[in-house]
């Protein structure tokens, strides 16, 4: 018998009620968990472990000096994701992704958005992260974010939110499909008991996606790494290889009469799409960083030439800026004519004096985040926090109040997790992939569900102890 | 066709561990020879590895003396020695890490799998013998899941000239050390007969010897086994034959003089004669194939490891 802890009425567990009454799509499962003694379970959790270290699926902690890698840890319990949900789930972020492509291509053409009143000039123009160099450059189907992970959370009413878009270098995907890979080698039993929808066609829908990013025939699309020491280099590898494309850094590429080539043992060869993994201020260190040694002198200028592809587009990182998250419901209302079916986390935004003087006085019971923020540092969880880390807070939000918003500490869902003391409720979110052509937007009925490990902890994010978990989509 | 870069990385992912493999070998036999009470006083025996590797001066900076155990110490497990066994491996996976996307998933695990346990295995200071064996064992692992389960594409190529290349050169600089040792002249004396049989030993050449000549060893004939028979397989011969028929196989114009360099080290090798060699000197012939090899070296890579 598994010495389980049950999860307490004031969150949504995805498996159990609080009363440990199992819920309906997890029901088979239930039964199948109980059939294992703790020690088969136990053993297959050491032979995951030491698949991935072999495997070397580890991601290199940044901050940590000695360059250490270490693994994402894997947890063996499935999130479930009944074929319903998944639909509305799908539909929702298709619109989004829609949307937010129709806004890109509208800021660095006509403004309407903001000719329309809907969203401040200063909000898009004076935003770090907008790129005046995109400004009137006509992309190829107008597709900015080709590839765009949605984060979404379950919240303590049932109901999914969006907590944000990744529309620069969304990355977790290879889990997705090594989590899968694991599941099926480690309990082939469970996936002839459950119609799980796969999600191994990805890379070649990604192929698929990148091929079409371009109006050539026949095109030669490459993998650019910022190189070994990445912590997503993994993940980089792992793509070009299961899409049989090159996996280059900045120094296998160079420009010449206005096109993008790689150094071969054959000689240059042209290149027409780039899957980048590395940020803009990094790709051309003659448009933005001088100093930059991962990224191709005068990438740029061919760029603007439209002789090379880049996916994502340069400057797609306004869209998923915090400070124009809030707005994501009205361009879908402005751009598409229709109502989201995917709602926003309420926000705040701190550089409004009215939503300012709300979270100060509420600090406690708030997240407060910064605009340009990622990977779960520069953040509060109110509830989690010491009275001194508030206070040191709340100097850093008075002293830049435009950098910060803030948002309801949302219950995220969990689900039940091996832990020390045998399985109890972790909480998790889950970050699905969608795929822009510009004719369809496509997706693969998964996603990464990553779990916060620690007790009561709200924070998923690897670099801060969180896990993955394998994410079942039901066949419906 | 490939990234120049990557064919670089997979060139030196293989000559590293190949690297590692020989060292093994040289390192096993000269542990069994320190182990003797006689050779415990014989610092040039003794100073071989690191003749060989060129790293005496480090050495000499980092040891106050030229025992057994500090050369050991030194070319097995010290990682700040990029030359010892645990550097070659380190640098074989750092190098496969790079390229892990154009190796198969098979090849990065026994890579990725030997530096994660030859770490453990340092930290632990596992048995000397035991871990020239384990070493030897994982390259055979590498080579074989190459062997089985790698595309023949350039790659593949890249992968077996870095090998090769790597075993002329060390081949022919043991056999130079080795018989540096000896009796200047090439005469078969009873001292001599265990060193030249350590010296089969160590490249496992002793069975071929013994199938081939059918006789007692004699400094000629394993000479002769180890530069001119083209079925040893670690022999000079062997190893520019494949040489040049790798090269055949890699696509593009761009390696003409290295073809060439190539196919002139096999028409020396396989037209040369014993007495020829004896003749020019053992020691002056092989630093004349050493320098060849290198030269071939840097042809490669101009041709295809740095190009454009």
């Amino acid at each position: 018998m598994h010495a389980l802890t049950l999860p307490d009425a004031r969150h949504h567990d995805e498996m159990l009620l609080a009363s440990g009454a199992v819920r309906p799509h997890y029901q088979q499962f239930a039964e199948w968990l109980h059939s294992q003694t703790p020690a088969q379970l136990a053993e297959k959790r050491r032979a995951a472990d030491l698949l991935f270290h072999r495997v070397g699926i580890t991601f290199a902690v940044s901050g940590d000096e000695s360059g250490a890698e270490r693994l994402i840890p894997f947890d063996t319990i499935p999130r479930i994701v009944p074929a319903t949900e998944w639909q509305m789930l799908e539909a929702g972020m298709k619109q989004r992704v829609t949307a937010l492509n129709a806004f890109l291509h509208d800021i660095y053409h006509d403004h309407a958005i903001v000719r329309a009143g809907l969203i401040p000039a200063e909000q898009v123009f004076t935003n770090s992260q907008y790129q005046p160099a995109m400004q009137g450059l006509d992309l190829p189907h107008r597709v900015y974010a080709h590839i765009t992970g949605v984060d979404v959370i379950r919240h303590a009413d049932g109901q999914y939110y969006v907590l944000e878009d990744n529309l620069r270098v969304p990355s977790g995907v290879s889990y997705m499909l090594e989590n899968r890979k694991m599941m099926m080698r480690l309990f082939p039993e469970l996936f002839t008991r459950h119609a799980v929808a796969p999600v191994e066609h990805y890379p070649t829908l990604l192929l698929d996606t990148l091929r079409r990013a371009t109006p050539k025939d026949n095109p030669t699309v490459v993998v650019l790494t910022p190189g070994p020491y990445n912590s997503a280099y993994f993940e980089h590898a792992f793509l070009a290889q299961q899409m049989g494309v090159e996996l280059v850094e900045g120094r296998d590429l160079f420009v010449k009469d206005d096109h993008v080539f790689m150094r071969t043992t054959v000689g240059p060869v042209a290149v027409d799409v780039i899957y980048r993994r590395i940020d803009d201020a990094f790709l051309d260190p003659l448009a933005f960083h001088p100093d930059s040694m991962l990224g191709v002198p005068g990438l740029l200028s061919v760029y603007r030439k439209g002789n090379i592809v880049l996916a994502n587009a340069i400057g797609t990182g306004v869209a998923d800026d915090k400070s124009i998250y809030p707005y994501v419901p009205d361009m879908i209302r402005f751009y598409l004519d229709e109502e989201p079916i995917l709602q926003n986390v309420p926000t705040w935004q701190c550089r409004k004096p009215q939503d300012l003087s709300h979270v100060l006085a509420n600090l406690g019971e708030l997240v407060v985040k910064e605009v340009h923020g990622a990977g779960g540092y520069g953040m509060l969880v109110g509830p989690a926090a010491t009275q001194a880390e508030i206070e040191a807070f709340r100097a850093r939000v008075q002293a830049n109040p435009s950098n910060y918003i803030a948002q309801p500490t949302l219950a995220l869902s969990s689900c039940p997790t091996f832990v020390e003391s045998g399985i109890a409720p972790r909480h998790i979110d889950l970050r699905p992939f969608v795929l822009s052509t510009g004719q369809e937007v496509r997706m693969v009925a998964g996603g990464l569900t990553r779990v916060a490990l620690k007790a009561g902890s709200l924070v998923v994010n690897s670099s801060q102890g969180g896990g993955t978990k394998d994410t079942w989509v039901m066949e419906g | 066709m490939m990234l120049s870069r990557t064919a670089d990385q997979l060139f030196w992912m293989s000559r590293s561990l190949e690297r590692a493999e020989n060292l093994a070998r040289l390192l096993d036999v000269s542990y069994r020879l320190a182990l003797m009470p006689q050779a415990r006083g014989d610092k040039v025996e003794l100073a071989v590895p690191m003749l060989l590797t060129g790293t005496l001066d480090s050495f000499h900076q980092r040891y106050p003396q030229l025992t057994p155990e500090n050369m050991l110490n030194f070319m097995v497990f010290d990682s700040s020695n990029p030359a010892s066994i645990l550097g070659c491996l380190k640098n074989a996976r750092d190098n496969a890490h790079a390229v892990r996307g154009t190796i198969s998933a098979e090849m990065w695990e026994a890579v990725n799998a030997t530096w994660l346990e030859a770490r453990d295995r340092a930290s632990r200071r596992h048995a000397y013998s035991d871990f020239f064996d384990w070493v030897k064992e994982r390259s055979h692992l590498f080579r074989g899941a190459t062997y089985g389960t790698l595309l023949r594409n350039d790659a593949y190529y890249f992968i077996r000239l870095g090998t090769f290349v790597e075993r002329a050169d060390n081949t022919a600089r043991l056999l130079d050390v080795k018989s540096h040792l000896m009796s200047p002249a090439i005469e078969d004396s009873a001292p001599d007969y265990y060193a030249w049989s350590a010296l089969l030993h160590t490249l496992s050449a002793f069975e071929a010897y013994r199938a081939i000549y059918r006789d007692s060893i004699s400094a000629r004939r394993v000479i002769e086994l180890l530069v001119l028979q083209p079925d040893v397989p670690r022999s000079l011969c062997a190893c520019a034959v494949e040489i040049r028929s790798i090269l055949d196989h890699i696509q593009g114009e761009t390696g003409r003089p290295a073809k060439r360099l190539a196919a002139k080290l096999v028409a020396g090798l396989e037209y040369g004669s014993l007495d020829d060699i004896l003749e020019q000197g053992l020691h002056a012939y092989l630093s004349r194939f050493l320098a060849d090899v290198h030269g071939l070296g840097e042809a490669i890579h101009r041709a295809y490891l740095e190009a454009a």
